[in-house]
């Protein structure tokens, strides 16, 4: 029981940081229809700049935090106006492709400029640990989880209480009828990819602190499995989103805890599968009934 | 019935031609080592981008696990011929690469042809991940090491003919009455299906014909190389032969074939670039895809039929005015 309690815990502070990539997953796709590929990398800058501003202007957590998700969302907006824009109404590979050169990029750029060496990220916070009945918390978990669900609920209340979050959902339910309407398409596609870089970028300072260590490398795996937790929660969906990505978490510390740790990745895969099959909306997407 | 006689003809010609001059090649010294390893790993892309676009291009399934079926064909390769080690051997692995394959892409399809679009990619990127992991915890896959000392059973003539078949198999496949129920039910599954035509099994059959065609292009990989490890079957190397498939451009076969020769020059031009050549390749792939996103050749073919045919239109033609 404790074991499992702990490896709920620890389940929970990867579902948060995967929760908040699954965010800009889910949103980006539900108004733009594309894998964002890169989004995983977009999370390896956030953590590269939350080191960097540390390390060089030494910034507090809160500091580096804020920095790290300004800077990544003003990678997002360019990557989109970039490469994004000018294939908006081209075919759906051509863009997946076309994301999969921008994650390249990102990551061999980085590598060339930066050398492709793991670093330890600067610990502005002193780890403390917790002991409740035998399961151990540290502040840096619980730093994860209020961090994750401020930006959430933050999140939530541009979406559904602003101008700019109605924009989205329009656009997200139709774009052309949107911009009929007047809604600056562009504009509010740009601020998708800022708000869910920015989430992104906050993972990566997030991320730095829990496991100590950065590579540019280390966006590929997370950026893939928060994806999947955004399929399993629902594209489309914010609570889904989070739903999803605490799913994933869990089971991967859950894999780890019986001993199966080197098929923890298959397990998120099947999970995959088999939610896509029976509910192929996602948890908590809403159904489309097949047009004819 | 002559044209298509004088077709065949000029086909056989030209795949003698190409194998007349990288003999030729070979004998007088030119193609070395290292361009040889160039050559083969092109026939070998050919073999896979063209099996992805029989399933990517021709029936329109959106598929993101080639290196899964690829992972498949190698380590059987690699497993059967370390205790037999003959050319016999080879093939047989081969064919066992290609019945385990089989199996395995109608477990993954029945169920997951089903999904469209991205979900159908996210779905066999998962089935495909599951394969990789599975070989990496294997005892007879010796685990995330691999296989290595693998009898080098293929050479470029081999791979060279299975690269002609692999061409000529799905050029007939796609343009005979199989292939046209395929083309239609990618066109508009809604229009086939009215039609009469099965969807999902003509959707099947392409899945499961691509499969095996890319565990084919794995058995050559893993007996060329002589080493396989599960790293070597990732979500990228997937990635990198749907880029050759799209580059060429999307239910083409001529544009995949001059995709991966081009893309497999570059990639060894590249590499005097170090650690840059990535980003290179990264940046030329952003380049092509916002300049053409149809890729090279759109859904063009490069046919002697056809151009045989309209030959003949134009003969007739000039013969009827005089």
């Amino acid at each position: 029981m404790q074991i499992f309690m702990q490896q709920l815990i620890n389940g929970l502070s990867l579902g948060s940081i995967y929760a908040l990539l699954a965010l800009g997953y889910t949103m980006i796709y539900g108004i733009v229809k594309i894998i964002h590929f890169a989004h995983g990398d977009v999370y390896m800058l956030g953590a590269f700049f939350g080191y960097y501003t540390i390390n060089v202007w030494h910034f507090n957590f809160i500091m580096a935090l804020f920095s790290s998700m300004i800077f990544c969302a003003l990678v997002g907006m360019l990557i989109e106006f970039v490469a994004y824009r000018p294939l908006r109404h081209s075919s759906r590979i051509a863009v997946l492709i076309t994301a999969i050169g921008v994650s390249y990029f990102l990551e061999n750029g980085m590598s060339v400029l930066f050398s492709g060496d793991t670093r330890d990220f600067p610990q502005v916070i002193k780890q403390v640990n917790y002991e409740w009945f035998g399961i151990r918390v540290t502040n840096v978990q619980l730093l994860i989880f209020v961090t994750t669900i401020i930006l959430m609920i933050i999140l939530q209340l541009i979406v559904k209480k602003t101008k700019m979050g109605r924009a989205m959902r329009a656009a997200a339910a139709d774009p052309v009828a949107a911009e009929l309407m007047g809604i600056n398409i562009n504009g509010t596609i740009s601020f998708v990819f800022a708000i869910g870089s920015a989430m992104a970028g906050a993972a990566g300072v997030l991320i730095g602190l829990y496991y100590n260590s950065i590579e540019p490398t280390m966006g590929m795996t997370p950026g893939i499995k928060s994806f999947v937790a955004a399929v399993v929660g629902g594209v489309g969906s914010i609570p889904g989103a989070a739903v999803g990505a605490v799913i994933i978490g869990c089971l991967e510390s859950m894999m780890q805890a019986i001993g199966f740790s080197a098929f923890k990745d298959a397990a998120v895969y099947v999970v995959l599968i088999i939610v896509l099959l029976f509910l192929p909306a996602g948890l908590f997407g809403n159904k489309q009934p097949e047009k004819v | 019935m002559k044209i298509r006689w004088q077709t065949i003809a000029i086909w056989i010609v030209c795949m003698a031609a190409g194998y007349g001059i990288i003999y030729a090649g070979e004998m007088t010294g030119v193609v070395d080592t290292f361009i040889e390893n160039m050559l083969v790993m092109m026939g070998i892309n050919i073999i896979l981008a063209v099996s992805l676009n029989l399933i990517v291009g021709f029936s329109g399934q959106f598929s993101l696990g080639h290196a899964g079926f690829m992972a498949i064909g190698a380590y059987a390769t690699g497993i059967m011929t370390q205790t037999e080690s003959t050319f016999a051997g080879l093939i047989f692995s081969i064919i066992a690469g290609i019945v385990i394959t089989i199996v395995v892409a109608l477990i993954v399809g029945v169920p997951t042809l089903r999904l469209k679009g991205d979900y159908l990619a996210i779905a066999t990127m998962g089935a495909a991940e599951i394969i990789r992991l599975t070989a990496n915890n294997l005892k007879i896959t010796n685990g995330p090491a691999g296989l290595y000392n693998i009898p080098q059973l293929v050479s470029w003539p081999i791979v060279y003919i299975m690269m002609c078949l692999t061409i000529i198999i799905v050029a007939n496949f796609v343009h005979s009455k199989t292939g046209r129920a395929i083309r239609a039910v990618r066109n508009d599954e809604l229009a086939a299906t009215a039609m009469g035509i099965n969807a999902t099994k003509y959707k099947l059959m392409a899945f499961v014909m691509g499969g095996s065609l890319a565990a084919v292009g794995g058995s050559l990989y893993a007996s060329y190389l002589q080493s396989i490890a599960p790293s070597n079957f990732n979500i990228m190397e997937s990635v990198s032969i749907l880029i050759i498939v799209v580059l060429g451009g999307i239910g083409s076969i001529t544009g995949s074939v001059i995709a991966a020769i081009v893309l497999g020059a570059i990639d060894t031009i590249l590499q005097n670039f170090g650690s840059l050549r990535m980003v290179i390749y990264a940046v030329m792939l952003i380049v092509i895809m916002i300049a053409k996103p149809s890729g090279l050749m759109g859904r063009c073919e490069f046919s002697i039929g056809k151009w045989l045919t309209k030959r003949a239109a134009k003969k007739q033609a000039a013969a009827a005015e005089s």
